[in-house]
């Protein structure tokens, strides 16, 4: 029993290490490395969440020989436990659907390199995830940035390349604020472990001294994760970045990465502010608005693109403001649909990018709207993982997205003053968010035009050789997204228990 | 004001030298040069670090003269993050730099606004 609380060490470690060895092979073994390490993270944090679950309990972990207020601490609760299972879950379906495309868009010499860079994003995003310790986290963060650079640019063309810098220079923005605000953070409380930090903070605001240095903290730390994680006004290299990288590592870049910088970010809001604390610096009010503005801009922009690949990207933007403005709401409530709403878009988004990319290979790459016409009959599974994911994002019964909007829509009753600013937003936002995703549906599932062989229209001659494990992971996604729209009460306890711990 | 400003000097200069390397890492066309801001605004943090985590009449966290009192030295954790901050630093300028070369290979300029237009012509482009 007691062994399982080495267990998200492990984990990190294990990634780590893999990306080490796999660094000096060759391209298939450390793609066997890769998905070997990712099943058994997958077992351990599996572990580690029915363990949490089963006792009711959370523990800290000591990290090398000192004890509390100066060692490293790696903390386990059921949210931690939870969001690793989840993680590592969509990371696995990501890197295995993608696995074709790996191979023929990284030069042959440099796909071990690849696997490289998921082992280390698995690590770091595990380890934001479990860390205690707010330096740690930096590291961690910084980390998970130049893992997503490498990602972004390993199609070794100018595309890529330029999208790499955009986002580095976006992020190192971010990094540069958010470790400011730790130093800051760690000047006021004289602990930068999250147990003890809590205990001072407690103390400065009975106290009333460094009121002004307490809220530029909660500042730069809010506004540094939420450009790292692509907040609305600096959200610029989401299309770029997300447009263009192979469709695997587009898929881990949206559903993974940025959230879980929002997840270090909740956890530092309850863990070291204290929620109570920050509802009444109107940090949250920020982000709030940022959110709401997100919601409708993002899926403005959305249907201004002709690419799936970027209406897609820009539909993240949007989906990152209704998590933001679920964490603006200032209630419990909120919080849970912000979570919930992290674990739908993970599982939709993966499912919408994975599908694109074979929908593009049924017409020989080509990506705008008018070639993707009729598409979905010759590739008929990712038409309909299309569809499903489609239907999510826009708030079809059933399926998780709806579960999600349902939860925003009554959280916001707990809160007067955003009650009718969340609706509105969530109108609009549902209204664009159907122009765009079923306008590309019906265009994928548009009739033969007149003089075009029906027989081309319907049937591909060449079947192409990536779609054998994307028919799996296709499905393994439908059943997780209906999973997640119809036992949402089950996950919704799971994330209350977690969020009770903190 | 004046007894503020001499008192905090360290810090104060920590936070306009993050001023001047977080605006030109945000606003500067120039790749080098949002190269060198990004490398002033980490370097600020880490005086600002160093200058909190610095004790007047202390001494390096290191056992001298068999003195085993703890008061006698400063805290070593400051300077521990800042170590930790100069690797991450020093490996996000070595990857960032690694990207410039690769655009200036390819677009033979460092000027951000030049290469996006570039990008946009081969986009329009088949």
């Amino acid at each position: 029993m007691s062994f399982i609380v080495n267990f998200p060490f492990f984990s990190i470690i294990l990634a780590m290490f893999s990306g080490i060895i796999s660094s000096a092979l060759n391209g298939k073994w450390a793609k066997r490395i890769c998905i070997l390490m990712l099943g058994i993270v997958l077992g351990l944090s599996a572990c580690v969440l029915y363990y949490t679950v089963e006792t009711g309990t959370q523990f800290t972990y000591m990290m090398g020989h000192f004890p509390a207020p100066w060692g490293n601490e790696i903390r386990a609760g059921v949210l931690e436990g939870f969001m690793a299972t989840f993680f590592t879950l969509i990371m696995i379906l990501s890197v295995l659907s993608g696995l074709g495309r790996i191979f023929s868009d990284v030069e042959p010499t440099k796909v071990n390199l690849f696997f490289v860079l998921v082992d280390m994003m698995m690590s770091s995003l595990l380890a934001m995830i479990y860390t205690n310790d707010l330096f740690t986290g930096y590291v961690f963060v910084e980390i998970n940035t130049i893992a997503t650079c490498g990602m972004i640019m390993i199609r070794q063309n100018g595309h890529g390349i330029l999208a790499a810098i955009r986002y580095f220079v976006m992020s190192q923005i971010g990094s540069g604020l958010f470790l400011i605000g730790i130093s800051l953070l760690y000047d006021i409380t004289g602990q930068l472990l999250m147990v003890p930090a809590r205990e001072e903070v407690e103390h400065i605001i009975s106290t009333g001294a460094y009121m002004t240095p307490f809220l530029l903290v909660i500042g730069l730390i809010s506004i540094g994760l939420g450009i790292k994680s692509g907040l609305y006004p600096f959200h610029s290299w989401i299309p770029d970045t997300y447009g263009y990288a192979t469709p695997a590592a587009s898929a881990i870049l949206s559903s993974l990465v940025s959230k879980g910088y929002i997840i270090l970010l909740i956890k530092i809001f309850y863990r070291v502010i204290g929620f109570k604390n920050l509802f009444q610096t109107h940090i949250l009010d920020i982000l709030f608005v940022f959110g709401i503005i997100a919601m409708i801009m993002g899926s403005i922009d959305a249907i201004r693109q002709r690419d799936a690949r970027r209406m897609i990207a820009c539909s993240s933007v949007a989906q990152i403001g209704y998590i933001y403005m679920g964490i603006g709401l200032g209630t419990e409530a909120g919080m849970v649909a912000s979570l919930f709403h992290i674990l739908t878009h993970a599982a939709t988004k993966a499912m919408l990018f994975l599908s694109v990319a074979s929908l593009y290979e049924a017409v020989e790459g080509k990506t705008d709207y008018d070639s993707l016409r009729g598409v979905g009959y010759r590739n008929k599974l990712a038409g309909f993982t299309f569809l499903v994911g489609s239907l999510s994002m826009v708030g079809f019964p059933m399926l998780s997205g709806f579960v999600s909007k349902a939860f925003f829509a009554s959280a916001a009753l707990e809160s007067s003053t955003k009650m009718y600013f969340t609706w509105a937003a969530l109108v609009i936002s549902t209204t664009l968010n159907a122009t765009y995703f079923l306008r590309m549906v019906v265009n994928i599932y548009a009739l033969p035009q007149e003089g075009e062989s029906v027989r081309g229209h319907y049937f591909l001659e060449e079947r192409s050789p990536y779609t054998k494990t994307n028919g799996f992971v296709s499905i393994a996604l439908i059943g997780l997204n209906l999973f997640l729209g119809m036992f949402s009460n089950h996950v919704v306890d799971l994330l209350m228990k977690g969020l009770s711990m903190f | 004001m004046m007894v503020l400003i001499s008192s905090h000097l360290e810090e104060m200069t920590a936070m306009i030298l993050f001023g001047i390397g977080f605006t030109m890492l945000l606003l500067h066309k120039n790749l080098i040069k949002k190269i060198l801001g990004m490398n002033i605004m980490d370097t600020a943090v880490y005086l600002f670090l160093t200058a909190k985590g610095y004790i007047y009449g202390r001494m390096v966290p290191i056992l001298t003269n068999g003195i085993t009192d703890a008061s006698a030295y400063t805290n070593p954790i400051p300077d521990g993050l800042v170590l930790t901050g100069i690797v991450v630093s020093v490996s996000s300028t070595a990857l960032m730099l690694a990207l410039t070369i690769r655009l200036y290979i390819r677009y033979r300029t460092l000027d951000i606004d030049k290469i996006v237009m570039e990008w946009r012509k081969e986009e329009e482009l088949p």
